[in-house]
């Protein structure tokens, strides 16, 4: 199977390869969002301790 | 075994075991990912039907499945939540939602993209799509309940109770294209003689059903010891993994890239 | 805003939500719940007149005759024990062949031939190789052609 008649998926090139696009992005972004929730709220946390150790 | 069990439903230890565990079903997902990919697009052969559109199959039907298996896992967990009252429960249920949405929404996406050149038509109102509809529906629902209770203990009750009710579409989605004519065809792998699928057809669709299923147990995970974490942020143990309002003994903890360190 | 009200607004966009599902649900089951009758109950008199239905079977093997100047094609579907002659005129989509399971939507004229607006193909839950499906054909063995899709 040549490069080209890969992408070409038999002439259905768009409706397979938008399912794949869709699939991709989909399970990408499930793993962003948790990553940036869990660094906003490690900063948040360490930031509250720090302010609470500083007072005696 | 019991005491193990115990254990783990303590947020601490969830926390440290959650986050063991994060990184080794990460690569073995990545892995099996990769493996299903390569066995779907390029060795498995062209349909005798339906020629290559059917490669839509390696990512829709996983992702019918895995809207199934959340939804029933979640009222399972929600079960756990009432009876025994398990906060543990309660974070992973509603830490596997959105998941379970958006996996739906994959499943009606991708099978759209598969019924226009299939069928000729991007949507029917057949009992299997409309009642894969409903389920989509109903984790919205359950997303929109849960974050609406600021008591989350209200908000696991309710919710739970929701997605208890709505366990009765389950079975009507799976059995709906035996039940009734619909346009979407009957199954293919469960029926109960034998799959009547071709084996080199078979063997990507199970590798990338279980790409996707550590996938789901991968992320669920990361979201739910972020949600530990933010509920017990005032007890002991979190306040100790800052020792000096530092984020370094967090990140150990955490075995994720470090996040960006603005204190002296 | 008070967060009570919020709280308010937000059940109330669930139970509107809910509502419009079940009703969604309801109305799409009432008159779909059998998304297409078979060549059996339109014989027998079961399926509507005088409003468009869905008619679902294997096209029928030889039956499809195509007009030289027009889009339209003329064919014949059954479920093995009855038959319906089938008119069509439009674009067919890529799955549609003889043999092929099917579901037509349209009406039932005066001749009995039911005319179609629209044809969707319905393939089976059968997957394998080119090549398989030749040596199947080959050895003599008919292709896992099932009526049970159309005799529920």
């Amino acid at each position: 199977m040549n490069l080209a008649e890969f992408f070409h998926m038999g002439g259905y090139a768009f409706y397979v390869w938008t399912a794949y696009a869709l699939a991709v992005i989909v399970l990408a972004l499930n793993i962003v969002v948790p990553l940036r929730r869990k660094s906003a709220l490690l900063e948040r946390l360490a930031r509250s301790v720090k302010q609470s150790n500083k007072r005696p | 075994m019991w005491l193990f069990f115990h254990k783990l439903a303590s947020p601490k230890h969830f926390y440290r075991i959650a986050g063991k565990l994060i990184p080794w079903l990460g690569g073995l997902t990545l892995i099996l990912f990769l493996a299903g990919l390569y066995l779907g697009l390029i060795v498995a052969p062209p349909d005798y039907q339906q020629g290559e559109s059917y490669r839509i199959m390696f990512v829709h039907v996983p992702s019918a499945w895995m809207s199934l298996f959340i939804y029933v896992f979640m009222a399972a967990l929600s079960a756990i939540g009432l009876i025994w009252n398990i906060k543990l429960a309660d974070v992973m249920a509603s830490s596997s939602a959105a998941l379970g949405a958006w996996f739906t929404f994959l499943a009606l996406a991708t099978g759209s993209l598969w019924g226009k050149p299939m069928w000729g038509a991007w949507w029917v109102w057949d009992a299997r799509l409309t009642s894969e509809l409903i389920l989509l529906f109903l984790y919205l629902g359950y997303i929109a309940l849960v974050s609406a209770i600021e008591d989350k203990r209200t908000a696991a009750r309710a919710g739970g109770v929701l997605i208890l009710v709505g366990v009765v579409n389950i079975p009507i989605i799976h059995y709906s294209v035996e039940w009734w004519n619909t346009l979407h065809q009957g199954p293919t792998v469960t029926r109960l003689d034998k799959p009547s699928i071709h084996l080199s057809m078979l063997l990507p669709l199970l590798i990338m059903a279980l790409a996707f299923q550590l996938y789901y147990f991968t992320v669920v995970l990361m979201r739910a010891r972020v949600e530990v974490l933010e509920r017990e942020r005032r007890s002991g143990w979190v306040q100790e993994l800052f020792p000096d309002g530092s984020l370094e003994r967090a990140d150990v903890m955490h075995q994720q890239h470090s996040s960006p360190v603005d204190l002296p | 805003m008070t967060p009570r009200r919020r709280r308010m607004l937000w059940v109330g966009l669930v139970l509107a939500g809910v509502s419009l599902a079940a009703f969604l649900a309801l109305t799409a089951f009432q008159k779909n719940l059998l998304y297409f009758y078979t060549p059996s109950q339109v014989a027998a008199g079961e399926a509507p007149r005088g409003y468009p239905f869905r008619v679902g079977g294997l096209v029928v093997q030889g039956s499809v005759q195509r007009q030289s100047d027009s889009l339209t094609v003329r064919f014949t579907v059954t479920d093995g024990a009855a038959s319906v002659p089938v008119v069509y005129t439009g674009l067919l989509p890529d799955l549609f062949r003889e043999g092929q399971g099917i579901i037509s939507i349209g009406q039932i004229d005066g001749g009995g031939i039911f005319e179609a607006t629209e044809v969707l193909a319905k393939h089976d839950e059968n997957y394998m190789p080119p090549e398989v499906a030749d040596a199947l054909k080959k050895s003599g063995q008919t292709l896992p052609t099932n009526y049970g899709d159309y005799r529920k």
